[in-house]
């Protein structure tokens, strides 16, 4: 098969391109810096593919709409930057809650409230955690690549349908601005989840049993759709030991998938001393410094990257504490994910974290000066 | 060519120059190298500082942020006044010297060439100074491939406007083959 010719592509495009490979044929949002290419990027090819694009009078019906297009039955996504992140929690919550598919993508911005439009930062980390009321599960990506946000968001796509879960791609500017060369394949190559078109006779929206495909709208089965806890119907219920079931079900379906929600990497040494966890965009920092540590030096340095955010990897990082004297969490906000990072550490390694939150990229020179202090 | 090569463009927003950097990236994809590009601006679409960057490299690109400018470009003189100072004296610095004027130290390669007065008087389309600017600069340091630069150049350019933008392409190359004039506003001086 002819190899594909490689291009510039920015992480937005990258973002919408695979969307649309992923068979994503709805998109509804408002436009915000630096989100905006994906919408623009959705807004000239989504036509030419069938599918409908909508700019919504603000994030929250842009959120509400994509809702409504999964329900009925199209792949759907949608696309903001932290203020509208904001403005989307609560409708998120009412996917989670009633398991409709979608997409969510955050290209984060320096915050809170409108910060620096233009800058970059991850700082809403923790609100894609727990932005949303209740105790919900989470799925959330953050690529470090170009090629990255192109197959995790196929990725996100495919375990939203799966598992009917909403899923999330926490971009950065940094990510979500720069162009790279890329070589994106051709559309026949890509793992795409079908829709199930044999469905039981007997099928529940939510059945007790376990995860049941979503039958859209419209396709001969009648059901209600509430974010009050439901039974396996969708009626409404507050009975106690519906409710736990309720809750577990949702919980427990990103339990039995682990294995392909869970995407991280490491490089480095076989036997580090000082490890470096990282994400998004400072993935890229923490790599030319292992390539220079390690690479080039031979020194016990290595970078587990985490492609997966939530649900966190726990077991990960539990198995890299207990190699390794110390942790070093270079992130772009004041420190959040390096709280979760000591939390499975269990106190086997030291845990430092490593912040910049002046709108400027985390740089490798900061993270070498760290790692140095550590090995000397 | 040395391995890495990284090359900022500065200069006013409205400029064109994250179109440039945008443009003289595809070149280099094309031309089979790795390449990353990056911009930083602020909320304004035309005024205020414009910064663009492009590493060409034949290794992975990692950190993707220029640091180490091998190319500086200055198409104002407040973005002359920022960057100058933060390269190092062997870096290629070329400036257009119809907005830009000012003395440096003769340590430094300054190359002037009147970039916006050129399109407006030659071309008659100020827009396609950025294209000149990619001229200039492509043929003081042989980034990119000439003829797959010019294709890349047609296959971007909007519509009816291929040839003009190509055109503005290779008067970048006439003036930079002509050298830096002697009316161009800037002079090296020995430091004290």
């Amino acid at each position: 098969m002819p190899e594909s010719k490689p291009v510039l592509m920015q992480g937005n495009e990258a973002c919408a391109v695979g969307a649309i490979h992923a068979g994503v044929r709805f998109y509804a949002g408002y436009p915000i810096t630096p989100s905006t290419e994906v919408a623009e990027q959705m807004a000239v090819r989504l036509p030419d593919v069938g599918g409908v694009f909508i700019q919504m009078e603000d994030e929250i019906a842009g959120m509400a709409a994509v809702i409504g297009a999964s329900i009925g039955g199209m792949r759907a996504i949608t696309a903001t930057s932290g203020p509208g992140f904001s403005l989307k929690q609560e409708n998120f919550g009412y996917a989670i809650m009633a398991e409709i598919p979608c997409v969510v993508v955050n290209v984060q911005r320096m915050g809170p409230s409108t910060g620096v439009p233009t800058a970059p930062a991850q700082g809403d980390m923790m609100q894609a955690r727990w932005g949303t009321h209740g105790d919900h599960p989470v799925i959330a990506f953050s690529p470090a690549s170009v090629y990255e946000t192109y197959y995790l968001t196929i990725a996100a796509v495919n375990l939203s349908q799966k598992l009917r879960q909403p899923v999330l791609i926490m971009l950065d500017e940094v990510i979500g601005h720069m162009r790279e060369k890329v070589t994106i394949p051709e559309t026949g190559k890509l793992m795409v989840e079908k829709s199930s078109s044999n469905v039981p006779s007997d099928w529940k929206p939510y059945d007790e049993k376990g995860l049941t495909p979503l039958v859209p709208f419209g396709f001969g089965h009648y059901y209600h759709v509430t974010g009050l806890f439901h039974d396996q119907y969708g009626f409404p219920t507050g009975d106690p030991p519906q409710v736990e079931r309720a809750l577990d079900r949702i919980h427990n379906k990103l339990k039995k998938y682990r294995d392909e929600i869970m995407f991280t990497n490491y490089i480095g040494h076989k036997e580090p001393r000082v490890a470096i966890v990282a994400y998004g965009c400072t993935v890229r920092s923490a790599r030319a410094v292992v390539k220079k540590a390690y690479w080039q030096n031979r020194l016990p340095v290595g970078l587990l990257s985490l492609q997966t955010v939530w649900p966190f990897p726990d077991k990960e990082i539990e198995a890299l504490a207990e190699q390794v004297d110390v942790i070093i969490v270079p992130e772009m906000n004041m420190g959040q994910i390096v709280g979760e990072v000591e939390r499975y550490a269990r106190g086997k390694a030291e845990v430092v974290p490593l912040n910049r939150y002046d709108g400027e990229m985390i740089n490798p020179d900061q993270i070498s000066e760290e790692v140095g202090r550590w090995l000397s | 060519m040395a391995n890495r090569q990284e090359i900022l463009l500065t200069g006013a927003g409205g400029q064109g120059l994250i179109l440039a950097s945008i443009v003289l990236a595809n070149a280099a994809v094309n031309d089979n190298k790795n390449v990353v590009q990056t911009q930083s601006y602020g909320p304004e679409a035309r005024g205020g500082a414009s910064m663009s960057g492009v590493i060409i490299d034949i290794d992975t690109i990692e950190y993707p942020k220029v640091t180490t400018p091998t190319v500086l470009l200055c198409m104002n003189q407040a973005s002359f006044n920022k960057y100058m100072p933060k390269v190092k004296p062997d870096c290629t610095i070329i400036i257009d010297s119809t907005f830009v004027s000012g003395s440096y130290s003769d340590e430094y390669k300054v190359q002037a060439f009147p970039i916006t007065r050129a399109a407006r008087e030659q071309l008659g389309k100020e827009v396609v100074a950025n294209m000149l600017a990619l001229g200039v600069i492509n043929a003081a340091t042989g980034l990119v491939d000439r003829e797959i630069f010019r294709d890349s150049i047609y296959k971007m350019a909007p519509k009816g406007s291929g040839e003009l933008n190509q055109e503005a392409f290779d008067l970048g190359y006439r003036l930079y083959e002509e050298g830096t004039g002697q009316d161009i506003g800037v002079s090296a001086q020995t430091p004290q």
